[in-house]
């Protein structure tokens, strides 16, 4: 292969890219080397297994995603802007609407919520770790890779260009030669390890370690819809892992799963993929549903109205996600009678999730209402939602579904869920536990203009787009028609009110890091009701010294009635806690070489990356390494100074 | 804190010799054996019934009182069941239910995504046949 072949060429704007991924690794080089920090990288970082800072790194790493994700939205809203315009040609602007799909979905949106999952489930339900801390270290640095391997596709290779749904035959072998398609199937198998990791990880953690004593349903809702959406990660990315190897097997090994030739069946991809993208979806809005759930109730300073009611909600509407996903393809051809019933079972989902906004406003009902930034994201996404969710229903309507499929009415619905449902929820629950997590709080005004910029751009982006499609704007589509100008201009200026929203929460963080007060309490907002807000800023790693009772709903609210803290000091124990390890970073990078390799088709490469990888898992197996105890002294010392006693 | 009794897990090891030797079996009645088809599938599934056992009891703890005595474990195995009938059950039904093999069929659907449709008739045949 040459050297031209290897690296994309031809595209300015490319060459703009490498320049600036050049520029920042060697000046990432030279700051670790110039103030040493390689060692405390290593050490505190790249070998951790606290889920506390694992959490930490996902978020980064969404944050890293998000604005890549952005930059290509901005591309596209320019492209689209006026008609005939040459910002972007058809392969670039099929990459690159490609590319914001996947890395929204997969790299942004998951690892963001996963991310404060990790760092919040264990402190809410009084747990020191996960369940198995090094399998959490081996998810995350699956996803980063895996994120990784996708995102160098557009300097290295070329990015795919068939949709973040990549249908076939469009992305077989015969129709998108190359490595580009390759870059998503690796790219999503390997980050997809690590997402099911994830779900097991919960999964057992959130059943088998709670508090002494505290029951299913005393558990805080985010904790319940972490539980929930682990359960669906745990049913649901298999089909995704099956149906991604099928098309690699496919594309690098000339199998016939989805060919048009052969016998292959292409449909048969669209009904996997959408059997694992549908319950996909509500894997990233359950979370949110739990982190809105939380923020409303501390801020409305009330307990969450109809506690009961919402956790039946988050379960039925996890168990119709697996019902549902025809819908995604109502125009297949499949008889009336089909579609019939998936039309039914889509206006089903409507139901309990009318009954958790009912929730919500009940809460809010006759609250004395603490308008914070984190409230004013929680506030602002009921109304924006309900939008979303009403067009979802006319959507689900199979008849009136062949006049939206594939328009921009679709593109508005979607983008009007996801960023109002599991943007607005990343953005309010990262501000909401921000100081738990760094020990200073984000500047408030600054959240504020933040926040009305991104809230007022994507209303300006996205409202006009519901019009743009019944106008008949297909999506997809690299140039527009001058009837369409008007509102894919208002829509662009949106676009770009967004991207000037996320560059002031940017600039927010960075301001806070220099000038916040820093935290002096636990419990930063002064109304925490759970768990988390009674341990001390910053966290120790143990997380508890003594574990409370739990005997009711929001415990932490009965601690601080009974002047009780998890520091009893007459009952600290040596804690046992498991040991730091580099081997989940070491074989995640094997993996990635071997994806790489699959990706270009140098099997030499690809075998000789799963065999280190298997070296390590041997290694792994006959790791005796117990952890190690912290010592009474010890936790009494940092409690002490942490609670500043 | 764990106390590892036994450095060499016995069990674990005898159950995967016994899973590899399984396999090998089930190759070979495949790839090698005079076998008649029928006797081939007859057999691979009665191997397969094996093997899912000796997966369960030796290394899924079902019967470990840690498990609530396999309680959880035949919980997840249902709910894998109740999934797996809906993929299977719901592709069937949606790939194949309704497709009319007539092209001058009177449903409007397929007048309207006659391309489409086409397409797809060709691949539920040969998938069907």
């Amino acid at each position: 292969m040459q050297l031209d072949e290897f690296f994309v060429t031809g595209e300015p704007l490319i060459y703009a890219g490498m320049v600036s991924i050049a520029l920042v690794t060697i000046s990432i080089l030279f700051f670790l080397t110039y103030y040493k920090k390689w060692g405390w990288l290593w050490r505190e970082w790249l070998t951790t297994v606290d889920h506390k800072k694992i959490g930490i790194m996902y978020i980064l790493s969404a944050l890293a995603m998000l604005f890549r994700g952005g930059v290509d939205a901005m591309m596209m809203r320019t492209q689209l802007a006026f008609p005939n315009m040459n910002f972007l040609n058809a392969q670039h602007y099929d990459e690159i609407f490609t590319t914001h799909g996947t890395v929204m979905i997969i790299f942004m949106a998951m690892p963001f919520l996963i991310g404060l999952m990790n760092f919040v489930v264990p402190l809410q339900i009084g747990a020191r770790d996960v369940a198995f801390p090094y399998l959490n270290a081996l998810s995350f640095w699956s996803f980063l890779f895996g994120a990784m391997l996708f995102n160098i596709s557009f300097v290295i290779g070329g990015s795919p260009d068939a949709g973040w749904t990549s249908y076939t035959p469009l992305a077989g072998a015969a129709m998108s030669p190359g490595p580009g398609q390759n870059f998503y199937l690796l790219g999503l198998q390997l980050s997809g390890i690590g997402t099911l990791a994830t779900g097991i990880n919960f999964m057992v953690t959130i059943l088998k370690m709670r508090a002494p004593k505290m029951r299913m349903f005393q558990m805080p809702i985010f904790t319940w819809s972490t539980l929930i959406t682990s359960f669906i990660i745990v049913f649901a990315f298999p089909i995704l892992t099956v149906a991604l190897a099928l098309m690699t097997l496919d594309r690098v090994f000339g199998a016939q799963f989805f060919t048009l030739t052969g016998e292959g069946m292409p449909m048969m991809w669209a009904n996997l993929f959408w059997m694992w993208g549908h319950p996909e979806v509500y894997i990233v809005i359950l979370p949110a549903f739990g982190i809105f759930s939380e923020v409303i109730s501390a801020f409305a300073r009330k307990q969450l109205f109809g506690y009961k009611a919402m956790v039946w909600a988050i379960i039925l509407i996890a168990g119709l996600s697996f019902l549902v996903w025809v819908h995604h393809f109502f125009t297949m051809g499949a008889g009336a009678f089909v579609n019939s019933v998936f039309s039914i079972s889509t206006m089903l989902i409507a139901v309990p999730t009318g009954v958790k906004i009912f929730n919500w406003l009940g809460t809010l009902y006759k609250s004395k209402i603490n308008n914070t930034v984190a409230m004013m994201w929680a506030l602002a996404f009921i109304p924006s939602f309900v939008i979303g969710g009403v067009t979802g229903v006319m959507l689900g309507m199979a008849s009136a579904d062949y006049q939206f499929h594939n328009t921009y009415f679709l593109v508005a619905h979607f983008h009007y869920v996801l960023i109002a449902g599991t943007v607005f929820a990343c953005f309010s629950g990262l501000v909401f536990w921000y100081p738990k997590m760094f020990g200073h709080k984000l500047n408030e005004r600054l959240g504020r203009w933040s926040f009305w910029f991104f809230v007022i751009g994507f209303h300006v982006c996205f409202f006009p787009q519901y019009f743009v499609g019944l106008d008949g704007m297909p999506r997809r589509v690299f140039t527009i028609i001058p009837e369409w100008m008007p509102l894919n201009v208002i829509s662009t200026v949106g676009a770009f009110g967004m991207g000037a929203g996320f560059a002031i929460f940017v600039f927010t963080i960075l301001y806070s890091y220099r000038y916040s007060e820093r935290e002096k309490t636990g419990d930063s907002w002064d109304n925490g009701r759970t768990l988390e807000w009674a341990t001390p800023t910053p966290v120790p790693f143990y997380n508890f010294a003594t574990l409370p009772h739990i005997d009711s709903q929001d415990a932490y609210v009965k601690l601080k009635q009974e002047g009780k803290t998890t520091f009893e000091e007459d009952k600290v124990e040596p804690i046992h806690m498991p040991s730091n390890t580099g081997q989940p970073f070491i074989m995640m990078a094997f993996m990635f070489i071997a994806g790489f390799g699959l990706v270009f088709e140098w099997m030499w490469m690809a075998i000789g990356g799963l065999l280190a990888v298997f070296v390590m898992m041997v290694i792994r197996s006959f790791d005796y390494d117990e952890g190690f105890h912290v010592e009474v002294d010890e936790i009494k010392r940092t409690e002490r100074s942490a609670r500043r006693l | 804190m764990t106390d590892h009794k036994k450095r060499i897990p016995t069990q674990h090891i005898i159950g995967f010799f016994l899973s590899i030797t399984l396999t090998l079996v089930a190759a070979w009645a495949a790839l090698q054996s005079d076998l008649s088809v029928r006797w081939i599938i007859i057999g691979i599934m009665a191997l397969a019934i094996i093997q899912a056992g000796i997966q369960l009891f030796m290394f899924m703890h079902v019967v470990e009182p840690e498990s609530q005595g396999g309680h959880i474990p035949w919980n997840m195995m249902f709910h894998g069941g109740v999934l797996a009938t809906i993929l299977v059950a719901g592709s069937l039904f949606t790939m194949s239910f309704g497709f009319s093999h007539d092209h001058d069929g009177d449903g409007h659907n397929q007048q309207e995504q006659q391309e489409e449709h086409s397409e797809m008739e060709d691949s539920t045949e040969h998938s069907g046949h």
